[in-house]
Parts: C-alpha cells; sequence; structure tokens
C-alpha cells in the first residue's frame, strides 16, 4: 500500500537538510519552522533571559546554516541542533555572569547537593492552588538555581525528553555522569519546591 | 531512583523500591514530591513562540543567505556589459 506524503514528516528531512546545504533557503526555512520552538524553549530554559534565548535561537540556526557542510547524517538533524543550541545558550550565560565560571564542568563535588533536607508532603495541588504566572515564576526560580552543568542536564532529559545516551552524546558527557547529575538535579528542584509547595505546620505524616 | 523515576522496564528494580517505600514514609514522601516535581515541570513548559521570534529570525537568516550569495558571486551585482 502507497504511503500518504501529506504530513511533512522526518522522512523528507534527509532532503531539506541536503537542499539547505547546497544552497537553497526555503529548504532551510522550512527545518527553521520545524524546530525553532523547540530550541528556543531549550535555549530560554538554559540561559533563564528571554533577550539571550532570543540572541542564542538566532545564532543556533545562523550556525547550522553555516555548518551544515560537517553534518554527516548517521544522527537526528534535531539533536545535531540541540548540540549548537546549548552550546550557544552557555556562551550568552558566560557573558552576562563574567564573574562566575560557566562550565558543563562539574566542579568540586562536596556531595552537599545531594542531601534531602526537607521531607514534608505537598500541600494539595499546586497546579490548581497557583495562577500560571505564579508557578510559571516558581519553576523559573528553581531552575535558575541549579548550577548551569545540572540544569542543561535536566533541561535536556526531563524537558526536551532526550534519551539518556543522547543527552550524553550532546553534552559530551559519559552515562554515569548524565545519571547522577540528572539525579542532583531532581533532588534540588524537589527541595526548592517542597519548601513553597508544604503542608505547613502540622504533623506531615498525618494523613497516612 | 533515576531508573524507578523514568519508569523503569526492570520489574525487579520495581519492586524492590515499591516494597520499600510502602514500609519507610521518608522515601514515599521523597519519591512522591520528586515525581510531582517532575510531571509539573513537563505540564508547564513554555509553549508560547512569539510571531516576532519569528519573523526577526527569519529577517537574520535572509541577510546572511544574501551575504553568502554575494561572496560566491561576486560579479553579481555588476550588469553585464
Amino acid at each position: 500500500m502507497p504511503r500518504t506524503r501529506a504530513v511533512p514528516n522526518t522522512d523528507d528531512e534527509a532532503e531539506l537538510v541536503s537542499r539547505a546545504r547546497d544552497g537553497d533557503g526555503e529548504a532551510f526555512a522550512e527545518l527553521v519552522r520545524r524546530y525553532e520552538r523547540r530550541v528556543y524553549r531549550l535555549v530560554r530554559n538554559i540561559t533563564q533571559n528571554p533577550q539571550d534565548a532570543e540572541d542564542a535561537l538566532q545564532d543556533t540556526f545562523l550556525k547550522a546554516f553555516s555548518r551544515l557542510d560537517s553534518f554527516e547524517g548517521n544522527s537526528k538533524f534535531y539533536t545535531w541542533l540541540v548540540r549548537i543550541a546549548v552550546n550557544e545558550a552557555l556562551m550568552k550565560l558566560r557573558k552576562r555572569k563574567s564573574d562566575r565560571t560557566v562550565s558543563l564542568d562539574d566542579g568540586i563535588d562536596t556531595g552537599e547537593d545531594v542531601v534531602v533536607r526537607e521531607i514534608a508532603v505537598w500541600d494539595g495541588d499546586p497546579e490548581q492552588k497557583y495562577s500560571q504566572q505564579e508557578l510559571r515564576a516558581i519553576l523559573d526560580e528553581a531552575i535558575a538555581s541549579l548550577r548551569p552543568a545540572f540544569r542543561t542536564v535536566f533541561v535536556l532529559r526531563d524537558i526536551e525528553q532526550l534519551s539518556t545516551e543522547e543527552t550524553a552524546a550532546v553534552l559530551g558527557l559519559s552515562v554515569p555522569a548524565v545519571k547522577s547529575r540528572l539525579l542532583r538535579a531532581r533532588l534540588q528542584l524537589r527541595e526548592k519546591l517542597t519548601r513553597i509547595f508544604k503542608r505547613k505546620g502540622e504533623d506531615i505524616f498525618a494523613y497516612l | 531512583m533515576n531508573e524507578y523515576l523514568d519508569e523503569t522496564e526492570d520489574a525487579e528494580l520495581r519492586r524492590e523500591v515499591e516494597e520499600h517505600i510502602r514500609d519507610c514514609p521518608n522515601c514515599w514522601v521523597v519519591f512522591d514530591t520528586t515525581k510531582r516535581t517532575l510531571r509539573i515541570f513537563r505540564n508547564f513548559q513554555i509553549e508560547d513562540f512569539p510571531e516576532e521570534l519569528h519573523e526577526r529570525l527569519m529577517r537574520r537568516l535572509e541577510q546572511r543567505l544574501r551575504q553568502r550569495r554575494r561572496r560566491s558571486q561576486p560579479d553579481a551585482s555588476v550588469p553585464p556589459a
């Protein structure tokens, strides 16, 4: 049975990339339309700043366009794009925080950030209790408090839903390193959110 | 813990974790609030992508494309004699 081709899908992606590589602007524009939202969300989450995010978005696609020759086609176009986007986003962070080193390097491991301090159940459902804007602000603040090395892993794995292996490949890390950073990021975010959402002033296990 | 949160297929591991958290309120709370943390981040993502953002991006790309064409065809702007 012949396959319908009405909806653009990844099947034609190789062709789009190859046309774009030959200088076809329309083909590249189609690739932009496919991925601009995801790239924007990614760089917005890493930079935590709308202006930096827009700059990183533009620079990502400009670099991708000029480096299409180096895209070998053995990885997905999207993961190739993500690698460029992560670098651009980290570069913007470095520029803004010139007093602090922003790197994917773990730094000195004090083990301090894996400690679970706040053990308390949440008070009802935060998604019902807070407005969208309030919740957005809380989540932004929590994610901004993570070190870039952890933040980046969290964003790729838990927000962009890349696999552990893809995340490792994109960041040039080992799979165990990705897993350990992911766990620490998750626990730190849990800690931050629990401080805000916890049930207050009563025995936390009263419901059990 | 990651594997459990990622809904691992490893039935053995799932059973072990589930057995433990049934008897350990502290762990139960940590698992529960971590799961809710991940869910809330997934549910509340930045989905807005203003049209102006797309337009400014396309303008920069068009500029670059024009520059590239000028470079690869240096005489294109010179009318033929």
